[in-house]
């Protein structure tokens, strides 16, 4: 009985040995505790159930996704200057700070952190936010699924979370390639937390992807076709469309890989007729339109951000569109670049490596729009542009390196080592986080209602540009001198220097990120200064920037009619006289608490499953169905904002207008 | 240092740093591994042609063009030109074609799984006639087990092969994925369990040279490195004749042994290998 409740559970799990896991144990629940009590202190419990978990508006819980996002880039970030300290000092006799047995969690858990719960909520939520706004919609198609895709996606973050503190996470690399991730060569719980971790918030990324394409396809404001769309939300769609069809590959991957670790099969084993590289194929038909799911979203943003503060059309918005359609076809082709060192023959290492090449031609070709949008332009060098810039002169570096190792015979002697390292980090901070800062500082006024303070945010970028070249520069140096990745201790003491550089880079984005949350802090102090009454403080081109800052619950009290691309600038021209009166009821979505009660119940069934306590398992298993039978009984599922409401609504916005100017 | 001057020291510190270490991959002591460094060299100033200008002109065009600059053009509905679009598409479009071609043929010819006798390269001609020397490897939890059928004797740790002759590596693994990689001597491969990948090799120069696991394996895997010695046919020669004097054999049951996880394991050397060893292992019949 004691086995069927507590599993493998017990106090040994805690890790009371472990000084630094149990003073940051210690740090989060006085953190915690103190989060609490600030919230029962001002009342706060009440508005953020109504407000925030329970909410279905779309602005709100792409606001929620980012804030994860920021959240867990301080986890992954703390796991990389971890380890670049580990790097600098683990030399000759010296062993540094963290024996294989933690530093392989931490390598681990900092790739699938960054990707899975950094990344990939920073991008969702972008989305979110954005989309409905760009295309003229009052929410996405499905709201309550994307109020339950969150919180499937924050699930999967605490799983993850929990490792630290109750057992420990997987010693594998961040795709957990068999057969050391079989319950073989990895019989303890790590590897369980990663599988169930990434299965939830799997469910919620490919829901959330479902809901984005629906919208996209079905709730366009009339009058913009496809080619009128903006390329943020042409990105977005590619993007979605890339999760929907890799996703699923995903789950089925690991899904196996579970079978084999509970259930005893061999798809992945040794013997027994088991195939590793079977999951090495299939986790890489996920794992390449991957990091195109997190790239096309980011060239959209510096898309709208070039021809904003440009002040000028985007240039080549056909070619832009197509190069984007392109790469999301493309991605498909290629996945095999990341084992060419696995044996193939070499005509199938050719096609792929040639493939892989292709893909730089509509990249390229989109460098170059963004350069002649420039190019005539009147360029405003606000902080989102100073990450364009950034973006650009990083990420092309970043993408030469990324096409050398599409070379086969260059990869056999680059591939896994410190070159590669250096290169996938190039192209993701220098691409997806430069955009993903460039965004969320381009769209907040818009979510806020004030601009983001300028001196922290320039501060942040230089700190994060300087320091991504002082820590990355020299992993390229080691890795042309053969150095590979992964390593926790070193022989050759000539090494050392370029490990010190690195980790001054490193302290360096340690800064940058500081900055960034200094910026917030002073923003949010002085937001009355920074206050943006206009709704559009940076003279943007898309139907977002019509609306208020922040937008109504119901986004527009018309819906807009489009008549060119760049819709708003072009009512601009025209123009345009906002709507003050003969307002309607607008019909919206109500507010449910389903989708967190379902999403933690599958949160407690996944750390169930992973401490085999097979009878909480069930019991989270049949209270979750029981809950989503009692949500389908649930008719009250929208309400009317009365005419009288919107009208008031408005007439304060026309006061507030009429007052700035 | 003598130099005092803390800014010259540290202006002249990239130099020391440049000059000091050693860029194996782009200087290595093998034929196979030099074209590949020589090839890496040659994408890389192809993909310049088109990088430099970009860069070039991402920070003429955000200098230029600043908003406070009024004298310069502005054209706010200037957004097409057929001429640079076909410009912008068909200029990484070239590169990419002559990269491809590149790409087709090299790693045509550097499969590692191409016997060296086809190798034309002018480095290895003095191999192509020489019959290669068979080395079958294989990784262990965490360390290196190396057997010379045609020598009838194995080590650990320790992989000796003599210079300018075509060595042929048949390659798997005992337990989990690693990957076999000496980057002075050519590009790696994986091993696998159950699983045979080939590798087909020369050192030209004499030396000592470093080889490792280039694949995450395990706790043990910072240590799973190995040296490699490139020496004379004669040099060569007496080491076989020294391992068959002085070590002891190596039987499926001392194998059983060996593969139990240990790290940063000696040098062993062993005079005798059971001739199905290899196959038991690559057939997975070897489980402890």
């Amino acid at each position: 009985m004691r086995e069927l409740v507590f599993g493998r559970l017990s106090w040994d799990a805690i890790p009371f040995h472990e000084p630094i896991l149990l003073g940051t144990f210690i740090a989060v629940a006085i953190g915690g505790v103190a989060l609490l009590a600030l919230i029962t202190y001002y009342r706060f419990w009440g508005s953020l159930w109504r407000d925030w978990i329970t909410s279905i508006d779309h602005k709100k819980i792409g606001i929620m996704y980012v804030i994860l996002g920021l959240v867990m880039l301080l986890r992954g970030f703390s796991d990389a200057i971890m380890m670049r300290a580990q790097q600098a000092m683990s030399f000759g006799d010296s062993t540094g700070f963290l024996p294989p047995h933690h530093y392989d969690q931490v390598f681990t858990a900092h790739g699938v952190i960054m990707i899975f719960f950094v990344a990939m909520p920073l991008v969702t939520g972008l989305m979110n936010f954005v989309v409905p706004l760009q295309i003229g919609a009052r929410d996405v198609a499905f709201p309550f699924l994307n109020n339950f895709s969150f919180w499937m996606t924050a699930s999967g973050a605490a799983l993850v979370m929990m490792s630290l503190f109750v057992g420990e996470f997987a010693r594998t690399g961040w795709l957990a390639y068999p057969p050391l991730s079989g319950v073989m060569f990895s019989p303890d719980v790590g590897v369980d937390y990663y599988i169930w971790s990434l299965q939830i918030a799997g469910v919620g990324t490919l829901l959330s992807g479902i809901n984005l394409i629906v919208t996209i396809v079905k709730m366009r404001a009339p009058g913009m076709t496809l080619m009128k769309m903006p390329v943020f939300t042409w990105t977005a769609l590619c993007t979605n469309v890339l999760i929907v069809a890799a996703f699923p590959v995903l789950t089925a991957v690991l899904a196996l890989l579970s079978l084999d670790r509970y259930a005893g099969t061999n798809f992945f084993t040794n013997t027994l007729g088991g195939n590793a590289m079977m999951y090495v194929n299939l986790i890489w038909i996920w794992g390449h339109p991957e990091v195109y799911i997190l790239i096309l979203p980011a060239f959209g943003v510096f898309s709208e951000i070039v021809a904003t503060f440009a002040g000028k059309r985007l240039f080549g918005y056909a070619s832009m569109v197509y190069a984007t359609v392109v790469i999301t076809i493309l991605s498909y082709l290629v996945w095999l670049h990341h084992f060419f060192t696995m044996g193939s023959g070499a005509s199938v290492n050719s096609f792929f490596g040639i493939t892989t090449m292709i893909i730089s031609i509509p990249t390229g070709a989109k460098i170059f729009n963004w350069l002649f949008t420039m190019y005539h332009g009147r360029i405003r060098f606000e902080l989102p542009m100073m990450w364009t810039v950034g973006f650009i002169c990083t990420f092309t570096i970043g993408g030469m390196t990324g096409v050398l190792l599409a070379v086969p015979p260059a990869d056999f002697v680059l591939h896994n080592s410190l070159f590669l390292v250096a290169h996938f980090h190039n192209v993701i901070i220098g691409g997806v986080v430069f955009g993903m800062f460039a965004g969320i500082t381009y769209w907040f006024p818009k979510a806020f209602g004030f601009r983001l303070d300028p001196f922290w945010g320039k501060c942040s970028f230089w700190f994060w540009l300087v320091g991504f070249w002082f820590a990355f520069a020299p992993l390229y140096v080691l890795g042309l001198m053969g150095v590979t990745r992964r390593l926790s201790h070193f022989d050759d003491p000539g090494l050392q220097i370029w490990f010190e550089i690195a980790a001054f880079g490193a302290a360096l984005i340690f800064l940058g990120i500081s900055c960034f949350i200094v910026q917030i802090i002073v923003s949010i102090r002085h937001r009355a200064q920074l206050r943006d009454i206009t709704g559009d403080p940076w003279d943007g081109r898309t139907l977002e920037w019509s609306t208020s800052s922040p937008p109504p619950p119901y986004n527009f009290a018309f819906t807009p009619v489009v008549h060119d691309n760049d819709a708003w600038s072009d009512m601009k021209n025209h123009h345009y006289s906002r709507p003050v009166e003969g307002f309607i009821p607008i019909h919206m979505p109500s507010n449910t608490g389903a989708g967190f009660i379902i999403a933690m119940l599958s949160a407690v069934c996944g750390f169930s499953l992973i401490w085999h306590m097979w009878l909480p398992a069930a019991g989270a298993f049949a209270a979750m169905l029981i809950a989503i039978i009692v949500h389908s009984f649930n008719y009250d599922r929208d309400y009317h904002v009365p005419a009288e409401e919107v009208l008031h609504v408005e007439a304060a916005r026309t006061l507030s207008l009429s007052g700035q100017s | 240092m003598r130099n005092r001057n803390p800014l010259r020291a540290l202006l002249l510190l990239p130099c020391a740093l440049l000059s000091g270490c050693d860029w194996v991959v782009l200087h290595p002591f093998g034929a196979i591994a030099k074209q590949q460094g020589h090839l890496i060299v040659v994408s890389t100033i192809l993909m310049l042609l088109i990088v430099v200008p970009v860069l070039a002109m991402t920070l003429t065009f955000a200098w230029r063009y600043r908003a406070s600059n009024t004298k310069a053009i502005y054209r706010p509905d200037w957004d097409h030109s057929t001429s640079l679009e076909l410009l912008i598409w068909s200029a990484p479009l070239l590169i990419i074609i002559a990269l491809g071609a590149v790409t087709w043929i090299t790693t045509h010819t550097l499969d590692p799984y191409r016997p060296l006798e086809a190798l034309k390269a002018p480095a290895a001609d003095a191999a192509a006639c020489a019959t290669p020397l068979v080395v079958e490897v294989v990784a262990l939890d965490w360390k290196w087990l190396f057997i010379y059928p045609e020598q009838g004797i194995a080590s650990v740790n320790e992989l000796v092969a003599p210079v300018n002759v075509p060595i042929r590596f048949k390659i798997t693994s005992s337990s989990v994925m690693n990957s076999f990689y000496i980057p002075a001597l050519a590009g790696q491969i994986y091993a696998m369990p159950g699983m045979q990948t080939e590798l087909n090799a020369v050192i030209n120069h004499a030396g000592t040279y470093e080889g490792f696991s280039a694949n995450y394996s395990g706790a043990g895997f910072s240590g799973m490195h190995f040296k490699f010695y490139g020496m004379s046919q004669a040099d060569f020669d007496g080491w076989v004749r020294n391992t068959r004097d002085d070590g002891g054999t190596l039987a499926k049951a001392d194998y059983r042994r060996l593969a139990q996880p240990s790290e940063r394991e000696p040098v062993h050397r062993y005079a005798g290998v059971d001739p199905d060893l290899y196959a038991a292992i690559l057939n997975q019949a070897m489980h402890p």
